[in-house]
């Protein structure tokens, strides 16, 4: 099964994915900030990435900048949980080399909805 | 039994030398035998010592020695009588040794006589009052007055 | 797919209200002048944080508020907005109504909507004034409702003629065309054309590169929007034509064009997802949220409930030790089984081991009923800035030791009486600033909060250098009062109590600070219902000192038994710094002033352990016979002079003052193993003691001769 790296410094948000992803079958390894994001990336092997954007201790675009210039992190998908305020965000995102976004707030179904999509 | 009357209250009576005392049953918690006791320095003779009562640390005033009737031996029968005490709302457990516990008497409140100076050996300022069982009289302790402690008492800031 | 939201609640809770005290921390630092944008950043994360866990847990007035408070805060960010005072004061209001709303969700309560309405609309005052143009954040609805990525637009049309051109950098993004093509393949039927122009000779080619291109045709009942959210995320990276296959060939629609559709009203569009949506997403989050929160079918646990925030690291710890007590546990399961007496030596080291164990576990089970005092404290910056500012103060508000842990329980009951005397001190303590100018003292007023721990007891002091108790004033409203008696001599400390007796305020009137029905003798009653004391100091004019003790009812000691005749005492062994024969040409005795004896190069007193504490049965009389202990508590060193020193061991600390009162030289008790109690010796108290008794001594010494 593939395995997900899912990244917010929300713990409520970071369970509520984490569990969603865990109930329907993924291996889910998660961080709490970016920092903790990208050892965890290192360490291991993701099919994917879920960030938050906004974070202490390296935030989501800068993590997902960081990951595409890893070897084995240059084509996965990776998913920037955004508000739909943050339309500079996406765009900050896009450039940084994320494949595209989930709007908050959404619930479980449209997560998975979104995640079955990019590792269909 | 229960006296059907109203303003029955019980009493657990105790003996101090050849003297009958009595206390609310309702302010005692239990009746235990003695056991040593772990000092306490620089406390007045009658605070004999503290006690492990199921984690709690209580202490054992002597009632013939704080009512200054002498002291006896204490034996496997010496008996303490734990009593509480609401301290502004907080209980405090306290430990009186007594030489035996006699009886549990029923007494009518309004039987009560006020303290006559008759003579009791006991300053009258712990007596609530004095009622006759059947032929013996049994003085009435107030518990809150008896447990209140000499010598910088809880409402004492140090 | 159905996941019950509400498993997750309760953690959301948690996590916001941290966010809404790291907010009023932060707004609070602004307000005194400290800008920089990472305080701000701070706070509009946590801002961010919860309207977005608000909006995907359901609580959509929330998440509606907090998105207000978003906008005002970005603008602060970027510079676009000046850090005044009036909008610092309507964010930290703003944070009080949310730390409301989610107090009542949480009881499952109702939301004083008029209440919220009122603080948003002095939001949305402050938006509107002050603002500056391109407020893109306040415009925008507050949220799109979850259901609504999928949501159909009105206008359906036959099919869609799709020209779609990657950059070459498109597989980079991680987004594959071919997963897109198979999400449209299934909105309808799908036909796929390649053009391979612009691909490059083999030699030149990268393989990471993207250089097809498509035209794509997909007929069906499909929206415009559906085939834009396929392409959504690659809008930047590809050029794009979409076309409607019928009614008006030729009219194209460009993809930035998107845009408008989001601004429909929600209302419809929803109504457009519930029908389109398949089965299994019948249930829209949307839907679920509209019921009030008093139906919810299970509420999350009552508020206030008492579960704790521990530290992992004291989780890690406890399972560090649970391991090791069964390993432990086995091995001696072991030794028991193949029982013989040459494996005495195997059973008794286990044991020790297993006695180690415990005490070790008991240790960290107790810790994690410890919290940093911080708990409380962190409340009083923003009771300081209110009511200072309410009554026209100047008030720094210093705090140390924040980190000192005390019980949890004590925690929980010792924030009122804090918050009374802490109000105390701003009411009637620190002056009006021209009062304090004519009184020759800075204008602005300190109130300091310390805590420490001493012996097995916390302190928590509040300081003020305010105008400090009027002993005249006291005495006389306690005459005027009838709690006192006229011409009875009281020492200050006794005059300072009278503050704490029932029925007795100071003020010459009752002010709203502090004069809320409940008096100091309800603090005194609270303080005591802990098992602590409070003691004053104060010096007119200069300010006053209320000192909390408290002891740490659950904490744990090392400890140090001594003997003394038949007694058992413990000292802390913290307090030991070396335990030696004292011979007698080792001591000095000064006539009145007792024994002192020379180590290396200090004169220590000598306390005689049995004759303070009117030990008998000593075995030790002279000094060549027993031990002396040489300890230290709060900067006083002395020698105890004892019998023997028994074992170490940790003890539990009991309150001796529960059931009897404070005794002097003893800081608590304990249970030693075998059911006895033993009495904790509290350093700077026998020293005091001591003193007292050679004054004394002395005095009877001077009568006589």
């Amino acid at each position: 099964m593939p395995s997900i790296l899912a990244v917010d410094d929300s713990a409520s948000m970071r369970q509520m994915v984490a569990f969603t992803l865990k109930g329907a079958g993924y291996d889910v390894v998660e961080a709490v900030d970016g920092e903790d994001a990208l050892s965890k990336a290192k360490a291991g092997k993701f099919d994917l990435v879920v960030t938050d954007v906004n974070m202490p201790r390296k935030d989501g675009i800068s993590l997902i900048k960081e990951l595409r210039q890893l070897s084995g992190y240059q084509f996965i998908p990776m998913l920037m949980l955004t508000t739909e305020s943050g339309t500079d965000k996406k765009m900050q995102g896009k450039a940084a080399g994320a494949t595209g976004w989930i709007v908050k707030p959404f619930n479980p179904d449209q997560l998975l909805k979104t995640i079955n999509k990019v590792l269909g | 039994m229960r006296s059907q009357a109203g303003n029955d209250a019980q009493f657990l009576a105790f003996v101090l030398g050849s003297e009958e005392y009595a206390v609310d049953i309702l302010r005692v918690q239990e009746i235990r035998s003695w056991e040593p006791v772990s000092r306490i320095p620089n406390v007045n003779p009658y605070e004999k010592g503290v006690v492990n009562l199921r984690g709690a640390i209580v202490p054992i005033i002597d009632l013939r020695e704080r009512f200054n009737l002498g002291h006896s031996e204490y034996t496997p029968v010496t008996v303490v009588v734990l009593h509480t005490r609401d301290d502004n709302g907080r209980q405090r457990v306290m430990g009186v040794v007594v030489d035996a516990v006699s009886d549990v008497v029923d007494v009518d409140t309004a039987a009560v006589q006020m303290t006559p100076d008759f003579g009791a050996r006991v300053s009258t300022e712990y007596i609530n009052g004095i009622v006759s069982v059947g032929e013996r009289m049994v003085m009435l302790l107030d518990v809150d007055k008896l447990l209140k402690l000499d010598g910088g008492d809880d409402d004492q800031a140090h | 797919m159905t996941i019950d939201m509400a498993q997750f609640h309760q953690v959301f809770f948690e996590e916001s209200f941290e966010g809404l005290d790291a907010m009023e921390s932060g707004l609070l630092n602004l307000d005194m002048g400290d800008f920089d944008a990472e305080a701000i950043n701070t706070i509009f994360r946590a801002t961010h944080s919860i309207k977005g866990g608000s909006g995907t847990f359901g609580f959509t007035e929330v998440a509606e508020f907090t998105h207000v408070m978003e906008a005002l805060l970005d603008e602060m960010r970027d510079g676009r907005r000046q850090v005044t005072q009036g909008a610092v004061e309507i964010l930290l209001g703003s944070v009080d109504c949310l730390r409301e709303m989610l107090t009542a969700i949480q009881s499952s309560q109702e939301i004083d909507s008029a209440r919220v309405a009122e603080h948003k609309q002095a939001l949305d005052r402050e938006l509107d004034s002050g603002g500056v143009a391109g407020s893109v954040l306040a415009n925008e609805p507050a949220f799109q409702r979850p259901g609504d990525a999928s949501a159909v637009a009105d206008t359906v049309v036959q099919g869609w003629r799709i020209a779609f051109s990657p950059h070459v950098h498109l597989l980079k993004t991680g987004n594959d065309p071919v997963r897109m093509f198979r999400e449209l393949a299934e909105l309808g039927e799908l036909t796929v054309k390649v053009d391979f122009q612009g691909v490059p000779d083999f030699q030149q080619l990268d393989p990471e590169e993207c250089h097809l291109s498509w035209d794509l045709q997909i007929t069906g009942d499909i929206s415009r929007e559906q085939i834009d959210d396929v392409f959504d995320w690659v809008e930047e990276d590809c050029d794009l034509a979409v076309q409607q296959l019928t009614a008006q060939p030729g009219v194209e629609e460009k993809s930035e064009d998107t845009g408008q559709d989001r601004s429909e009203p929600a209302v419809q569009k929803l109504q457009a997802a519930e029908v389109a949506s398949p089965p299994n997403n019948e249930e829209p989050a949307s839907r679920r949220r509209e019921q009030k929160p008093a139906a919810k079918k299970a509420p999350a646990k009552p508020a206030g409930s008492s579960s704790i925030r521990v530290d992992t690291e004291k989780i890690d710890n406890l399972i560090n030790m649970v391991g090791e007590l069964v390993i432990t546990q086995s091995m001696l399961s072991l030794v028991g089984e193949q029982f013989s007496i040459n494996r005495m030596d195997q059973l008794k080291s286990g044991l020790a081991q297993l006695e180690r164990h415990t005490r070790e576990l008991q240790e960290s089970v107790m810790n994690i009923r410890m919290l940093p005092i911080n708990f409380v404290f962190t409340r009083f910056p923003r009771l300081v800035h209110d009511l200072s500012a309410k009554m026209g103060k100047k008030i720094i508000l210093e705090m140390t030791g924040e980190q000192t842990e005390v019980d949890k329980t004590v925690i929980e009951l010792i924030s009122d009486p804090l918050v009374h005397l802490v109000r105390n001190s701003l009411d009637h303590g620190i002056e009006m600033p021209e009062q304090r100018l004519a009184a020759g003292k800075p204008e602005t007023g300190r109130i300091t909060l310390n805590a420490y721990h001493r012996g097995g007891n916390i302190v928590i002091e509040v300081c003020d250098d305010g105008r400090g108790l009027d002993k005249e004033k006291l005495l006389a409203k306690a005459i005027e009062k009838g709690l006192v008696e006229d011409n009875i001599p009281m020492t200050d400390q006794q005059v300072f109590e009278l503050i704490f007796m029932p029925g007795f305020s100071t003020a010459e009137q009752l002010s709203d600070i502090s004069g809320r029905g409940v008096g100091m003798d309800v603090v005194r009653k609270n303080i005591q219902t802990l098992g602590g004391n409070i003691e004053i100091q104060s010096e007119q004019g200069r300010g006053s000192v209320f000192a909390i003790h408290l002891p740490l009812t659950l904490a744990i000691l090392d400890g140090q038994s001594i003997a003394v005749g038949d007694e058992t005492y413990i000292v802390p062994l913290v307090s030991i710094i070396e335990s030696i024969n004292v011979s007698e040409d080792m001591v000095n005795r000064v006539a009145g002033k007792g024994e002192t004896f020379r180590l290396r190069e200090e004169y220590l007193p000598i306390i005689r352990m049995h004759e303070i504490f009117g030990v008998e049965n000593v075995r030790a009389k002279k000094l060549c016979e027993g031990l002396v202990v040489v300890v230290e508590g709060q900067g006083v060193r002395c020698g105890l002079f004892i019998d023997d020193l028994l074992s170490q061991q940790q003890v539990v600390i009991k309150s001796l003052e529960a059931n009897f009162r404070r005794v002097e030289g003893v800081s608590g008790a304990t249970i030693l193993g075998d059911g006895s109690v033993a009495l904790i010796l509290d350093i700077p108290g026998l020293v005091r003691l001591s003193n007292q008794q050679a004054a004394k001594a002395q005095q009877s010494y001077a009568e006589t001769a």
